[in-house]
């Protein structure tokens, strides 16, 4: 119970933040809406043609091939990058010069915007004057990520990895430089083997850490757009168009703005339902470690 | 179990030059087999350095360790066999307590069945049977220090067990508890069992033998009695006891030996006298404090001003602030110094 008095005037002082959102957010979603429940004809002619747009873009084959593409992608980008950044922060000096330095190179790839990254990739790539494809033809292996689909999804893939990793690496190797000592040196008295001792307290230590990278990678690569249509332009075919590609596509290419807002929306859905994932998670593992900080 | 010898110093610092670069000054001790031994000193003088280097975790940077005759200076904590418990509780997250007290034995391929039955001991040993299937990660603070204790205690076989401070971070009542639980475990497995704490009460409670630190020098080893009665080291006065020792000037007392230039006497052996009686001093009372079981009277010496204090017992009618008084300091429990070293 409380007995504070009742003040809604506090409610004026969020209304300059209010009408920020709604100019920056909610208005143009709304603009979306609208154009996702009309056929848009030309400027002057429009029809209201209700859940139409939803319904046939639901069963849009291309659609649900685009999500698919999306949806093993991501995965993907899990299955490498989370290992691979827990190997490199457990590899990466502790203390010294040595681990500014490393910590430095390692944040290098992070700092380069996503455009410049598709256009480096474009002609590391490339088999004539691209250092990673001409070594790859040195070798005999045909490799074109412009001509083979497997070789484009793995071009994009290998991509990812070299731009991201880094993150996930930065992010367990804060994990790990929490763990107090006292730990290692009571697994050791305790005569614990270095699987041991990684299985049984960093993996654990790391679990907070690594659910952020997990969710924000998973995200991140669930949106990802400029680096495939630089680098491969959504081809060859289809292979590399991830759903925003498609999306802009369908928007800004064929002009299909009915459709294009229909799935706009429901994208916007599906990336809503992870933030809320991740809020919760975040928030419940946050509460954990208030607890356990709590206990000691 | 096994007897330690050390005989060694160190320094984190390469080449150390004088003495403040040393964590531990030259020093030569040794723990017999079965012994319950306290590392006693103010926070950085250098006794879990000293704790750490017998574990293993540290190599001193002169000189070595032996166990039971052997040189372990280059072996880890693992291959001596040691067991040691931190400051603050360490466990494995997401084991049971059950398995967290086993991981040291599986660690080593200890079969099964003796696993679960010494873990069965040591969970009653600290009354934790109840709680052996929880997950430890859920406990309070004092439950996962008694697992850490547990760890350290579930091998039969160790050279030693060793405590950095292990009842930091108990509650009062609870600490009590403990301590006499580590007793009690001390004169039912008889292990050797060094312990580190800058609490005198915790101390001379646990251990046999103390050994009292400053500076990276272990100034003086031995019972509680002998820290109280003779105190090797003015620090050993100064830090064992409530209040410490006065020290006055040699020079109040008549048959001083040559060369000291300080008194020593317990507030506890100084006692109030009849005027100009045999060695005593006058003085004039500053501060009385009425502690409950005693009262601490705290007066200045007519003769240099130094401050004496002492501990009368309840029943002595006690002097007012202002009054003069005069105090016997030199008997039979007066040490002398010089140079903070004890000479008589």
């Amino acid at each position: 119970m409380t007995l504070k008095p009742v003040n809604q005037k506090a409610w004026l002082l969020i209304l300059p933040v209010v009408l920020c959102v709604a100019f920056s957010a909610i208005l143009p979603l709304m603009t979306v809406v609208n154009y996702s429940v009309q056929d848009i004809i030309s400027p002057e002619r429009r029809v209201f043609v209700g859940t139409d747009w939803f319904k046939s873009v639901m069963r849009d084959d291309d659609l649900l091939e685009a999500l698919i593409r999306q949806i093993g992608y991501s995965l993907a980008v899990l299955i490498v990058e989370i290992p691979l950044g827990i190997g490199l922060a457990l590899s990466m000096p502790a203390k010294g010069w040595k681990s500014s330095a490393v910590l430095v190179l390692v944040a290098i790839s992070l700092l380069i915007p996503w455009n410049v990254v598709g256009t480096i990739w474009q002609i590391y790539g490339r088999t004539d004057i691209g250092l990673f494809g001409a070594a790859l033809a040195k070798l005999g292996i045909d490799y074109s990520y412009t001509g083979n689909a497997r070789d484009a999804w793995l071009t994009v893939l290998v991509m990812d990895v070299w731009h991201w990793t880094p993150l996930v690496a930065l992010l367990c190797y804060a994990g790990l430089r929490a763990i107090p000592d006292a730990y290692y040196q009571a697994a050791s008295i305790d005569g614990a083997t270095k699987f041991a001792v990684f299985r049984y307290i960093q993996l654990p230590k790391l679990r907070g850490v690594l659910m952020i990278a997990v969710l924000l990678r998973f995200m991140d690569s669930f949106m990802i757009y400029t680096e495939p249509f630089v680098l491969t332009g959504g081809g060859p075919g289809n292979a590399t168009t991830f759903l925003s590609q498609y999306l802009t596509q369908k928007a800004v290419g064929q002009f299909d703005l009915g459709p294009a807002a229909a799935f706009s929306l429901i994208y916007f859905l599906i990336i809503l339902l992870l933030c809320f994932i991740l809020y919760n998670w975040m928030q419940r593992v946050g509460t954990a470690d208030k607890t356990e900080a709590g206990h000691e | 179990m096994a007897r330690i010898d050390l005989d060694l110093a160190h320094a984190y610092r390469p080449n150390p030059q004088s003495d403040e670069d040393y964590a531990l000054l030259p020093l030569k001790m040794s723990f017999i087999d079965s012994g319950a031994y306290a590392l006693l000193g103010p926070s950085g003088c250098g006794k879990t350095t000293l704790l750490n280097i017998v574990s293993g975790l540290v190599k001193p940077s002169q000189g070595h360790v032996k166990y039971d005759g052997v040189d372990v200076t280059a072996r880890t904590p693992q291959q001596r066999n040691i067991a040691q418990v931190f400051q603050f509780p360490v466990i494995y997250d997401t084991m049971t307590v059950a398995e967290n007290l086993a991981f040291p034995l599986r660690n080593r391929g200890v079969p099964a069945e003796k696993i679960k039955q010494r873990v069965g001991r040591i969970a009653e040993m600290l009354e934790m049977s109840r709680q052996l299937d929880m997950r430890a990660a859920n406990l309070a603070a004092d439950a996962k220090q008694k697992i850490s204790l547990g760890r350290g205690l579930v091998r039969e076989d160790v050279s030693a067990v060793l405590f950095d401070e292990p009842l930091t971070v108990i509650d009062p009542h609870l600490k009590w508890q403990l301590r006499r639980k580590l007793k009690q475990i001390h004169h039912e497995l008889k292990l050797t069992l060094i312990y580190v704490t800058h609490d005198q009460v915790e101390a001379l409670t646990f251990a046999d033998e103390v050994v009292v630190m400053t500076r990276g020098r272990a100034v003086q080893i031995g019972s509680a009695s002998q820290l109280f009665e003779r105190p090797a080291h003015t620090f050993v006065g100064h830090f064992i006891g409530s209040p410490g020792m006065n020290f006055l000037p040699a020079s109040v007392a008549k048959g001083a030996p040559a060369g000291a230039t300080k008194l020593g006497v317990r507030p506890e052996y100084v006692t109030l006298t009849a005027p100009n009686a045999e060695g005593s001093v006058s003085a004039t009372v500053t501060q009385v404090q009425d502690i409950g079981t005693y009262g601490l009277v705290t007066a200045r010496l007519a003769a240099g001003g130094a401050l004496i204090r002492a501990r009368l017992g309840n029943a002595q009618r006690m002097p007012a602030v202002g009054d003069a008084v005069w105090l016997a300091v030199v008997g039979a429990h007066t040490c002398y110094y010089k140079d903070e070293e004890l000479v008589a």
